[in-house]
């Protein structure tokens, strides 16, 4: 990847964390950890992979996207903000009671937003259905959801893991958010989902491994899943929970609390803002 | 057709339906459970195999898959019993077609306790219930093979999520070709004074029985038919708890929060009388023939006559 792109992809991640930081801290509550782990995956999904208009969100062969992993939608909200499809200044709003941003994402009344989500399990069944429908319709555009590895503890993964391979969903890329923590603790600990990658492989998926906070490994990653035809693609992207803020980096406390006001300054500076 | 059959499930409509509107709904797509022999919705694979998937032994998925098909244009009718498509899927239907409003079709087959010998397991006797609760959720439980298939075709001209309900066991035809069938709008079976009794599905032939057994006494009961329960044809429920004075609701579901429970809701605010609920009580089924199970419930016609009386004895 040229240095400009990256450094353009860097720089639009980095706001994608300040507006994770400061929607939590506005709302007072909140998912930063699981949220700051997929800045880097949105920036590159949402300038260089997805086809996507933010002056027409619902352009006909626009590439679909679901956030199963829908508590952390305000990596997702500050990601549509940065691009452009509603002001960054109304991330401050997130959970408030007048604000159309929900505390998961509510695609009737937030631009850009495919589906709602935020019952563990459900996002990839539903990117089925939107991957089958391009298909039945000769439509040519892709099909992206991210999930959690803890959240691959639900069945319903697994159900709609067998019919992704069966209908042979080539047009869907799955992007597994490899944190390695949920709420109770290490996923390792809690009830072991472990191993992704032989799981996927023997359901029958294309798997590919990838650094989710290194562009270059995301570039391959992603153009891997495009050129693989017949089966779908699930991403292991190992990430770490909390980047680019320390204090969070790697915490499990981290899940779904918003920083106080020290922390909230401390985040921020650490992200380049002069608060 | 209802001077040739005499008799038909309304899962049988429900296969015929689907198969019949794929020719003239070409975004009309179904999805099944590896029941499509049972839910009948076989009948619509062969005729359409590649508008017909089949999810596995996977409700939850399949619920989900319906939404992204909605979601790209598809009008999705995602089958299998009630029991699984309502019950073990219920948290699908809620957040994955209810809160975003999709125009998923969900079509619940062997409702309530005329499952028959399978027994209690597959007894769906809460489905009409758990949907109620759902904002926006339409629910249609017709009552005979004619009504099955016009609310298949309402369903798939309605925008929005809608469930219905359709039965294993075959009951009797009701109504002929000229029949119009509206969402939302009850239907006025037969005129009466003393009770009013208000069914649904199945239950609607075993309230005119009752009405036979009830004129032969002297008593006048009107006859209602609601196929959609939600929304509930409130101004015809309220005119005939005006007319009669008291009311008994009549259906193949739980007493609780079902057409009873709707009804009770809608007339204590509006025209509190006295309304008693036939339905299976606060139990589970239990395996039988379904003829000799509607009796065994207290759901058959003589059972519905004995509580107009005791509806009748609660006026004032």
């Amino acid at each position: 990847m040229d240095q400009q792109l990256k450094a353009k992809l860097g720089e639009f991640a980095r706001q994608v964390r300040i507006g994770i930081i400061e929607s939590t801290f506005q709302a007072k509550s909140g998912h930063p950890g699981g949220s700051l782990s997929i800045a880097d995956i949105f920036s590159y999904l949402y300038n260089v992979e997805m086809n996507i208009d933010p002056k027409d969100p619902k352009m006909e062969n626009r590439d679909r996207f679901v956030l199963s992993k829908g508590h952390t939608a305000p990596a997702l909200y500050s990601t549509l903000a940065n691009r452009g499809f509603f002001p960054v200044e109304d991330l401050k709003t997130l959970r408030k009671t007048d604000s159309y941003l929900q505390g998961h994402p509510d695609m009737k009344h937030i631009p850009g937003v495919d589906m709602s989500s935020g019952s563990l399990g459900q996002g990839v069944a539903v990117a089925n259905g939107l991957a089958l429908g391009a298909k039945l319709k000769g439509a040519d555009y892709r099909v992206y959801a991210i999930m959690g590895d803890g959240e691959s503890e639900e069945g319903e993964c697994w159900e709609a893991a067998m019919f992704a391979a069966h209908y042979k969903l080539d047009n869907l890329c799955v992007i597994l958010d490899s944190n390695g923590l949920q709420i109770d603790g290490p996923i390792a600990d809690v009830i072991g989902p472990a191993p992704h990658d032989e799981k996927y492989r023997a359901f029958g998926w294309n798997v590919i491994d990838a650094d989710a906070h290194d562009f270059d490994s995301l570039e391959k990653a992603f153009a891997a899943a495009r050129a693989c035809k017949g089966k779908p693609s699930i991403i292991i992207a190992h990430s770490l929970k909390g980047k680019g803020v320390s204090f969070m980096e790697g915490s499990v406390g981290w899940h779904g609390k918003a920083p106080n006001e020290d922390e909230y300054k401390q985040a921020l500076a650490e992200l380049g803002v002069n608060a | 057709m209802a001077d040739v059959v005499e008799k038909m499930a309304t899962r049988e409509a429900y296969g015929k339906a689907l198969a019949e509107f794929g020719a003239k709904y070409e975004n009309l797509v179904v999805l099944d459970a590896d029941l499509a022999a049972a839910t009948k919705t076989g009948v619509f694979k062969k005729a359409f195999p590649d508008r017909f998937f089949d999810c596995g032994i996977a409700e939850n998925d399949m619920i989900n898959v319906a939404c992204g098909l909605a979601l790209s244009g598809f009008i999705p009718f995602a089958s299998s019993f009630a029991m699984f498509a309502a019950g073990r899927s219920f948290e699908q239907v809620r957040n994955g077609v209810g809160y975003p409003h999709l125009n998923v079709k969900i079509g619940g087959t062997h409702g309530g306790i005329t499952v028959g010998e399978d027994g209690a397991t597959h007894q769906c006797n809460e489905d009409i219930a758990l949907m109620r609760t759902i904002p926006g959720m339409v629910i249609l439980n017709p009552a005979d093979g004619v009504e099955a298939r016009l609310a298949v075709e309402a369903a798939i001209n309605y925008y929005g999520p809608v469930y219905l309900r359709f039965g294993r066991y075959a009951t009797k035809i009701l109504f002929d070709e000229n029949y119009k069938f509206e969402i939302g709008k009850g239907v006025q079976m037969a005129e009466g004074k003393d009770v009013a009794i208000i069914a649904t599905g199945l239950e609607v032939e075993q309230a005119l029985i009752a009405r036979d057994l009830l004129a032969n006494e002297g008593i006048s009961a009107s006859v209602v038919n609601i196929a959609t329960i939600k929304p509930l044809d409130e101004d015809l429920v309220v005119a005939n708890a005006q007319k009669c004075g008291c009311v008994v609701t009549c259906e193949e579901h739980s007493v609780i929060g079902g057409l009873g429970g709707a009804v009770c809701e809608t007339l204590s605010a509006k025209c509190p009388v006295p309304v008693l609920r036939v339905g299976v009580e606060d139990v589970f089924g239990r395996s039988g023939p379904a003829k000799e199970l509607i009796s065994y419930y207290g759901l058959d016609g003589a059972s519905i006559a004995a509580k107009c009386k005791a509806a009748i004895a609660l006026k004032k």
